[in-house]
This record gives C-alpha cells, structure tokens and sequence, in this order.
C-alpha cells in the first residue's frame, strides 16, 4: 500500500500547520522581499531623480542670469563678458546650423547603408558591416576632434575649399578665406559621427518591416529599387524619420569634435567656410574661465537651452521609433 | 541603386578606414615605454608621457563604475521585475531620455553639486558626473536581458520555495548574468572616451595624483590639450595618447560583441 501506514491502535492527530508563506503576493508578502522591491524601487526612482537633479541644477544656476537679461538673452548678438553683456544667439545659430549641415550629409549616406545592409547585402557581409558602422560609434568624440584637426582640416583648406569656392562661391556660401576651421569642418566632422545612429535604427525598422510587403511589391512587377522604395522604405517612414531626429538630438549636444575645428567665434556668417561657435563649444571653453557670477549663469543658462532642446528633439524621436518597433528591445545583429 | 547604394556604404566607411588607419600610423611610432611610464614634461624637454592620465582614468573609471553600476543594475531589475505599470514606464522613458543628454551638460551638473560643495575639482566629480552618465545606459540593457530569461525559470523557483529577492538575484540575474554585463561594458565603453563632463570636474593634472579628492588627469583630457597646444612633441603625444585610448575601447566592444554571440538566452 502507498505512504506510510499508522501503526493500529496509535491516535493520529493532525500537526499543526502554519498558513502557507506568501510567495507570489504582489505587494511583496514577508521582510526580505519587501526591502528587496524597496531596495530596487529606489534604485529606479534614482533614475528619476537624475532627471530632478538636471533639471533643478540648471535652472537655479542659470537664475542670475535669467534676471538680469530674460528672454532677450536668446535674441541678442553681442557676448561681452568684460562689460558683462550676454546674447546666446550666434550660438544658436551656430548649433543649428552645423547640425542641419550634419543631417543633409549624413541622412543620405545613412540610410543608403542601411538600405544595402538589409536589402542587397549578401547574408555573410551583414555581421562585419554593421559591426564596422558601430565601430564608428564606438570612436571617442574627441579622437574625431583629433583627426579633424590634423586631417580634415588641412584637406578642406588646400582641396576642397578653393575649389567650391570658384564653382559655387557665387551662391554666398563659400566666401571667405579658406581657413579650414569653419562651419563647413563642423557639419562634416558631426555628419561622420551621426551616421552610425541614425543608419542603425534605419536598420532596425527595416527590418521590422513584414516580408510579405516586399514580395507584395514583386508581384505586381517592380524592379528591386521600386521594391525598397514602394514595400520597405514607404513602410518604415515613421521610424526613419525617428531615426533622423535621434540623429539631429546628438549633433545637437555633441562638443569635443566640433570645438576643436569650428573656429570657436562668436559670429553670425552665411558662408559655410566662416567660424562660428556652438551652445556647447562655449560651454566648453569658457565654463572654467567664467570670472562673474553672471558669466557663469549665463553660460549655465546656455546649458539649460541646449538640455531643453535636446530632451525635446530626444523625446520626440524616441516616440516616433517606438511607434514603429513597437517597444521590442533592439537587436544589435540584423 | 544598387551601386548607389554601396557608393554610400564606401563613403561611409572611408572615413573609418582613414581614422583608424591614420591613428594607427601616428600613434604606433610614439608609443614607448617612456610614453607609458612617464608624466608630462616641459616643452622642450624629450620624452614624458600621458602614465598619470592612463592611470587617472582608470581610478575616475573606478569611481564611475562604484557608483554607476550598482544604481543601474538595480533600476534595471526594478524596472524587469516591478515595472509593470505607470511608475515603471516613467522611469523607461526617463532612462531613454537620460541617455540623450549632452555630456556636456552632465558635466555642468557634477560640477553645481561636487565641485562647488568641496571648493574644489576632483577626481570624484569626474566619477559622479560619469556614472551618472553609465546609469540610463546600464538600466536599459538590464531590463532587456532580464526580460528575456524565460517565464518559466522563475515560476519552477517559486514552485520550489525560493523567496521573490532570493529567485531574482541568483536566478534570474544568473541567468542573465553576460547580458548584463555585456551592457555595462558598453555603458563603460562609451564613458572611457568622454571628454566633456571631466572638463570642469576632474579638471586634469599634469602631476601624479592618486588621491580622489584633487583633482585628476584622464586620458581623453590629456588628449584634448596636446591636440589643442602649438607643440609638435605634444601632437605625437596626443596621437600615442589617441592610440592607447581606442585600442582600451575597441577592446571592450569587441568582447561585448563576443559575449553576446554566446550569451543571449532563447533570443532569436
């Protein structure tokens, strides 16, 4: 017979039982678990926390200067620390102005890469070729500052700025001398570095992109370009587009690079071969030599901009990828 | 378009191939045991090297990766484990965001609570201001492996008896043990190189300096002034200085691709 059998003429009387230890109970039943989800819910409030932190950092440093100058600060030309005047639009300008650069070189050649890596690349080539566009990621912003200064630079200055300068210097873009520090430097040292993120998730939504959407666009009789352009890329617009903006939030903030070779002036040019100056090539050469309070919470000020826009142009762009992928956690071999 | 398309993808990886190509012919002649061992000298004297910034670097690394990692892990299983619901999706997006920020900007932040608080830089504002840097990065990659240990391993633990913190910590994260680690390299990675935010907090040091609370050299620092100066002696050096700080980077990539291949659990 199973189990154990009592002995007749023994009383078996029942143990007594405790009530089962809660162990799926969501609010986390016994001691241990319950610091645990404190232990761990702290370390995710932290998180938010930083975010405070940021925030509340910026915005006290920068009152001085909010009340001295207010939303002129954003309109003025005129930086004199010596006379303790303000005015952040060159580097406005010139933030802006780099970027866009940067984004009309990179987005080409991005998505290119990316359309090749997952259309027309032969399975075998995919691994070493998006490895070596994240190697390009993997490259620190101011080794890129370094190689543009003693690359770059003298290249622009004695090959390709005289040149555009005869052909196109009638447009007003290329005047100047051609110094090689400049504008132009800036936008195609931060277009090299943009485009392994944004070419990356271009990949990403591609590849989310249904099969049967291409085998739809054979059926009816495209070729392989109208393919891609009708079935995948029309597809993935939105993600593509994410793509670009995550790319533009990074030239954004990016400093080393471009304080290294963009001439590091105050200056508000149309020509590309001028120099000019951004919110965080400022930051970056000045913070340390900030003599007044009010310098110090007017660049500090300039900080909270460039944070804003970035958090801005970040949130937008996680938004629209996330549309697309839907969340899923990114893959990093297609 | 076809040939368009792999025009881009030569355009693209030229510039990788002369950077990596021009570092190397650079660099590679002025690595020496002098470079390695010695700290700045005066210009004009021969010889000196970047050996305080290799070292500073690692001890701010250090410092960064104290304060970092521990934070990032632990929101990361917080968010894997307990982040099902509104509180969790603010901080999901908050980290995403976070990861968005200028270094810049961080470094800004390190030096309002660090540096004005000690009346000094500091080898610890430099490692504040990196982990706060290492954390959103960290965070998000330790969700996603966690995520990815299957359902099933933590119910056979709970079936057994184990307490939720004791499955989550030897289960669960044992399980996704290279993943995770895979993202604090990555995270370490990305921070190795970072310039700005050690601009005004660890400042840099041309002496040696071992101590956390003056401040200190680093490599990507040492590299930025050289490159910056008139000197031709500091140009190689900047070079050798670029050289050993990529060949530490890719290091760290290479191994976090390796791991992954081997350590993605069920992925597909």
């Amino acid at each position: 017979m199973p189990g154990p059998q009592p002995v007749e003429g023994t009383k078996v009387t029942a143990a007594p039982t405790h009530p089962p230890a809660p162990l799926l109970k969501a609010s986390g039943g016994e001691l241990p678990d319950r610091i645990f989800k404190s232990a761990m819910t702290l370390c995710g409030l932290a998180v938010l926390g930083v975010l405070v932190l940021i925030v509340y950092e910026l915005v006290s440093g920068s009152g001085l200067s909010w009340h001295a100058f207010g939303f002129k600060f954003f309109a003025a030309s005129d930086w004199d620390p010596v006379n303790d005047q303000f005015g952040a639009l060159p580097f406005i300008f010139g933030t802006l102005v780099s970027s866009l650069l940067a984004l009309l070189i990179a987005v080409p050649l991005s998505v290119g890469v990316a359309v090749f890596t997952t259309e027309m690349c032969p399975k075998a080539l995919r691994g070493p070729l998006s490895l070596f566009v994240e190697l390009l990621a993997a490259i620190p912003s101011v080794i890129y500052g370094l190689w543009a200064i003693f690359v770059l630079v003298p290249i622009l200055s004695h090959y390709i700025q005289p040149p555009l300068h005869k052909t196109l210097g009638w447009t007003g873009l290329f005047e100047g001398a051609p110094l090689g520090y400049s504008m132009l430097a800036a936008g195609i040292i931060l277009a090299i570095m943009i485009i392994p993120v944004i070419s990356s998730i271009t990949r990403e939504v591609l590849v989310v992109v249904p099969q049967h959407q291409r085998e739809a666009a054979f059926a009816l009789g495209a070729t392989r370009w109208e393919m891609i352009r009708m079935g995948v890329l029309r597809n993935a617009r939105a993600g593509i587009v994410g793509a670009i903006i995550l790319g533009l939030g990074r030239a954004l903030g990016e400093t080393m690079a471009v304080t290294m070779i963009i001439g590091n002036t105050p200056q508000i040019a149309k020509s590309l071969f001028a120099p000019g100056y951004t919110m965080a090539s400022v930051l970056a050469n000045e913070f340390n030599e900030a003599t007044g309070d009010v310098y110090r919470s007017a660049l500090i000020e300039i900080g909270l901009a460039l944070f804003i826009v970035t958090i801005i142009v970040n949130a937008l762009a996680q938004l629209l990828v996330w549309t697309v992928t839907r969340g899923q956690p990114a893959r990093g071999n297609v | 378009m076809t040939g368009a398309a792999m025009l881009t993808v030569v355009l693209v990886l030229a510039p990788l191939v002369a950077i990596f190509g021009y570092l190397l012919y650079r660099g590679f002649v002025s690595i020496n045991w002098a470079f390695l061992t010695q700290t700045p000298k005066p210009v004009g004297e021969a010889g000196g090297g970047m050996a305080n910034a290799i070292v500073g670097s690692a001890i701010i690394l250090g410092i960064a990766s104290l304060i970092g990692v521990p934070f990032g892990i632990g929101a990361g299983i917080y968010l894997a484990e307990f982040g099902r619901n509104r509180l969790g999706r603010v901080v999901r997006f908050t980290a995403d965001v976070l990861n968005g920020v200028p270094s810049i900007v961080i470094g800004i932040v390190a030096y309002s609570i660090v540096v004005i608080y000690q009346k000094h830089f500091s080898a610890l504002a430099g490692g504040v201001a990196l982990a706060i840097m290492m954390v959103p990065t960290i965070t998000r990659t330790t969700e996603e492996m966690l995520l990815l240990v299957p359902q099933a391993l933590r119910e056979a633990a709970y079936g057994l008896g184990v307490p939720r913190w004791r499955t989550t910590l030897s289960i669960t994260l044992r399980t996704a043990t290279s993943g995770v680690i895979t993202g604090v390299m990555l995270a370490f990675a990305r921070v190795a190189g970072e310039t700005a935010p050690l601009l005004f907090t660890a400042l840099g040091n041309t002496y040696w300096n071992l101590r956390y609370d003056q401040p200190m050299a680093a490599l990507p620092l040492q590299i930025y002034v050289y490159a910056n100066s008139p000197y031709d002696d500091w140009h190689r050096q900047a070079w050798a200085g670029a050289l050993v700080l990529i060949l530490l980077i890719v290091t760290a990539v290479s191994a976090v691709r390796f791991a992954v291949r081997r350590g993605t659990f069920g992925a597909a």
